[in-house]
């Protein structure tokens, strides 16, 4: 870690740290609902860069990604709902189940060829057909949902993540914080550039000694069980989960949205796209609040058009743009 | 004793009254399924001729289909006009739109790598979903026909008559495509594109315009489809997502690039999810379809994997 | 002396085209055997089948005493063989030091040593200018010997050269039949090369290999092989290349 540091130059270590940290002493001076942005902004951050390792270094595309978040959010709910295993115990069987499901369809996929669009076809099946079964699990709550209940007494039980904004505040700030660390780490790893080498060209990396399977497969498990972590923060926040909304193709289509727009493969692009995505989605929902006008899909529109506009223009994303921008040579992917 | 006797016998006819009933019903489910299976086989057969020809991943083939299925709905709302006859202009209209999203946008990213297209697509998909539910709120919104209600009383089954028409109108169509693909010299040409590229514009096809050409037929298949559709199911944002997913099951289980197989595919599908409506639970039927599809995908033989995702 | 490579009697049908023909060869350690023939004669199957790309349908291939007919492409270069593919496939979106510094991570301990490797190779190659360069941006001749120093990196034992030179012009082609003699002579590097190049071909290889329809039509030192009727009325023409 202190050698990742050391590896990059001046004025970034400048930026880095004061961004930092800003966001860290931020609830001294934002108030609630700017912080809950932060939070989301930061939940984003974490997802999409789970997201990214697998589609952005190892170039292996899932539109199903929504599985791992969902398969981790009712596995530690499930677990605080009859148990009282809190979630810090709870986040271990999370990643175990979204690990298994991760190398379920990594292993359909990679074990029999299937690649690019029907290896993304794939994943939202998987996605879809777990949505469906979660409808009918009836010890899950099925589709009427599972709630984790609201109790006063149990506030400051920070252990249980049963606490105020701050609290997830400082969750979420620490899992984006941690989850670029995780990322620069792999970058650099050599594990990073098979994941890489796979990308850019797979019978190569194969003449090169690299077991593609392998890579790939780990790509997947590394990815879900980042993802399911996310999830265990879910369902401790917003303390509610339906299948219809947790498993859906939108929420897959979401947490992509971040890191295409940062910059897909970039370290800081998730991030980046974070904060350009969240804020402005939440702020077009207040803007058209205050007009009056309740119209559900205008956020989504926005963000179609945005993901179009991207996509069109500057592919690569804005990080790399913005880096060049303020002068940052950074790191390479 | 003879009033046992006669229970008996009535209990065995009965029986065998209740398992000819039995039969009936399952058929006509599976009437129902294949009829309702030609209509989806129609849209499949749009994203079978844009995937198979273009290469183009249509993520937002669903979200098309249901645009068409608002079109047919407002002009039988407010012009009264049946989707069997407003098919043809909104098929015209389609044609129009997929010729000129492919010739413009579309065709910018046909050398780009294979997810900035999916990207693209998902994007516009987001945005006309999103936009249908702007306008018309999430609710479904039926097409009354006066007809909605009548059924063909066929021996013991009973066919909604819906069905019947769109699905006849949907095989109409696809015999019509059939005929174009191999009859006429721009259909041929297509062809020839969809087998060997390099071929084609060696020969000197103009490769963009016949791009063009089947993006159009592509969507004109999905709006006929869809304003078919709106004769047998109420049209609802909520579909879109839905029926793109099962345009690709029915593309990929039916064969990649084959036209008979996306008609046969579709049967398939429609049958299958009929039954397994009926069977175990409407709400669980679409997961036997993912499961079918994850199947193919597996297991499908290594020669339909060779082709370009 | 032990075959480094020995190929026996290998043969590879294409749905009733019989690409490859009972092929027979053995290289031993420190030969450069070129492979030559017309287009269409099965050199690059044959490379294909050795590479472990697909296997053979018939035959034998062995590398340093074993078996490795059949095994996956990444288990043969992780055995000692290197190749490169006659279209070249470099990693485009990555830079040229990085693209050598995949190949050297099979045999280097951690990323560092990996990259020092690399380096060096791109010295001898003459790409270290052009080290932080993606890989798409270069021209044709620093591609080729991109793809030569990335598989370099792997420290084979046996490098498969496909078509190496195709394309370069002669200053280029000169450069590197001496770039590849001196990896030959110093550091015992044994090489087998497809090419149409004669000029590197004559100035290169120790021995000669022509196929013609898949079957192997003669061997031996290349000025006696060049002259011999059967190879010259297949392949080279009433007059030998220069």
């Amino acid at each position: 870690m202190i050698a990742l540091w050391r590896g990059i130059d001046r004025r970034s270590q400048a930026v880095l740290a004061l961004a930092l940290a800003a966001l860290v002493a931020a609830p001294l001076v934002a108030d609630r609902y700017l912080l809950s942005v932060l939070t989301l902004i930061f939940y984003f951050a974490y997802v999409g860069q789970a997201w990214n390792l697998m589609m952005g270094l190892a170039g292996q595309l899932s539109l199903g990604h929504a599985l791992y978040v969902g398969l981790g959010a009712y596995a530690s709910a499930l677990l605080w709902f009859y148990f009282g295993i809190g979630p810090w115990l709870g986040v271990f069987a999370a990643i175990s189940i979204a690990m298994a499901a991760g190398a379920v369809v990594g292993w359909l996929g990679f074990r029999f060829g299937v690649e690019g669009v029907y290896f993304a076809l794939l994943t939202i099946a998987a996605a879809e057909f777990t949505r469906i079964a979660f409808d009918h699990l009836d010890f899950a709550g099925g589709s009427g949902g599972l709630f984790l209940l609201y109790e006063e007494r149990r506030l400051g039980e920070w252990w249980n993540l049963r606490g105020g904004q701050m609290l997830f505040y400082y969750l979420a700030l620490a899992l984006a914080c941690g989850s670029i660390a995780l990322a620069a780490c792999l970058a650099r790893s050599r594990l990073g550039f098979h994941w890489l080498a796979v990308r850019e060209d797979e019978a190569a990396a194969r003449a090169l000694g690299i077991d593609v399977f392998r890579a790939k497969m780990s790509a997947v498990l590394v990815s879900s069980a980042m993802t399911a972590v996310g999830g265990v923060f879910y369902a401790f926040y917003y303390n509610n989960l339906f299948p219809a909304q947790i498993f859906d193709i939108s929420r897959s289509i979401e947490l992509m949205l971040a890191p295409i727009v940062g910059g897909l493969g970039t370290i800081f692009g998730p991030v980046v796209g974070a904060f350009i995505l969240t804020p402005l989605g939440e702020a077009l929902i207040a803007l058209t609040a205050k007009l009056g006008i309740d119209i559900p899909g205008v956020k989504a529109v926005f963000y179609g058009l945005t993901l179009i506009a991207i996509i069109y223009f500057r592919p690569s994303g804005v990080w790399p743009w913005l880096a060049r921008a303020i002068g940052i040579t950074g790191r390479k992917p | 004793m003879r009033r046992l006797a006669r229970s008996a016998v009535e209990g065995q006819t009965g029986q065998v009254r209740r398992t000819a009933m039995m039969w009936s019903i399952y058929l006509n489910v599976v009437v129902q399924g294949v009829l309702t299976g030609l209509v989806y086989g129609l849209m499949a057969l749009g994203l079978s001729v844009i995937f198979g020809v273009v290469r183009v991943v249509n993520f937002a083939h669903g979200e098309f289909a249901v645009v068409a299925m608002y079109a047919a709905f407002l002009l039988f709302k407010t012009l009264e006009l049946d989707p069997l006859v407003t098919m043809l202009p909104i098929a015209a209209a389609f044609f129009v739109l997929g010729f000129a999203l492919q010739a413009t946008v579309i065709n910018a990213f046909i050398g780009r790598p294979e997810h900035d297209q999916f990207i693209l697509l998902v994007g516009i998909g987001i945005v006309i979903v999103n936009g249908l539910l702007m306008i018309f709120g999430p609710d479904a919104q039926p097409a009354n026909l006066s007809y909605g209600f009548d059924s063909f009383p066929i021996g013991t089954l009973m066919i909604d008559k819906v069905r019947v028409y769109s699905a006849l109108a949907a095989v109409a169509i696809a015999t019509a495509l059939f005929g174009f693909f191999r009859y006429t010299e721009t259909g041929t040409a297509i062809r020839a594109c969809a087998d060997n590229l390099t071929g084609a514009a060696v020969v000197g096809l103009d490769v963009k315009r016949l791009y063009a050409i089947t993006f159009g037929i592509g969507l004109a298949c999905v709006g006929t489809a869809g304003a078919l559709m709106v004769m047998i199911a109420d049209a609802a944002p909520a579909l879109a997502p839905a029926f793109t997913l099962l345009s690709f099951i029915i593309v990929i289980v039916g064969g990649l690039g084959s036209m008979t197989g996306a008609l046969i595919g579709g049967v398939l599908i429609g049958v299958s999810e009929a039954l397994a409506g009926f069977m175990i639970e409407p709400s669980m039927k679409s997961m036997f379809s993912f499961a079918l599809l994850i199947a193919v995908l597996v297991l499908r033989p290594r020669g339909l994997l060779g082709r370009r995702a | 002396m032990t075959a480094l490579l020995a190929v026996e009697r290998v043969s590879k049908r294409f749905r009733g085209l019989l690409a490859v023909d009972a092929v027979s060869f053995a290289v031993a350690p420190g030969d450069i055997l070129a492979v030559i023939g017309p287009n269409g004669a099965g050199k690059t199957t044959l490379f294909n089948m050795i590479a472990g790309v697909f296997a053979p349908d018939d035959g034998e291939i062995a590398f340093d005493g074993e078996r490795i007919d059949g095994l996956a492409p990444d288990a043969i270069c992780r055995r000692g063989i290197g190749r490169t593919f006659q279209i070249v496939r470099p990693f485009p979106g990555l830079t040229v030091e990085d693209n050598v510094l995949i190949g050297a991570l099979l045999r280097r301990p951690d990323v560092e040593s990996a990259r020092r490797h690399a380096q060096a190779l791109l010295e001898r190659l003459d790409l270290i200018d052009k080290r932080a360069v993606p890989a798409s941006a270069l021209t044709l001749p620093d591609r080729k010997r991109l793809e030569v120093a990335r598989a370099l990196a792997t420290e084979p034992k046996l490098l498969l050269l496909d078509e190496v030179m195709a394309g370069l012009r002669p200053t280029e082609t000169d450069r590197m039949v001496g770039i590849l003699s001196a990896l030959n002579r110093d550091n015992g590097l044994t090489i087998v090369l497809i090419e149409h190049v004669m000029r590197a071909v004559m100035a290169l290889a120790h021995r000669v290999l022509v196929l013609h329809h898949g079957a192997a039509i003669a061997e031996g030192a290349p000025a006696a092989v060049v002259r011999e009727p059967a190879v010259i009325e297949s392949y080279l023409g009433a007059e030998a290349l220069g």
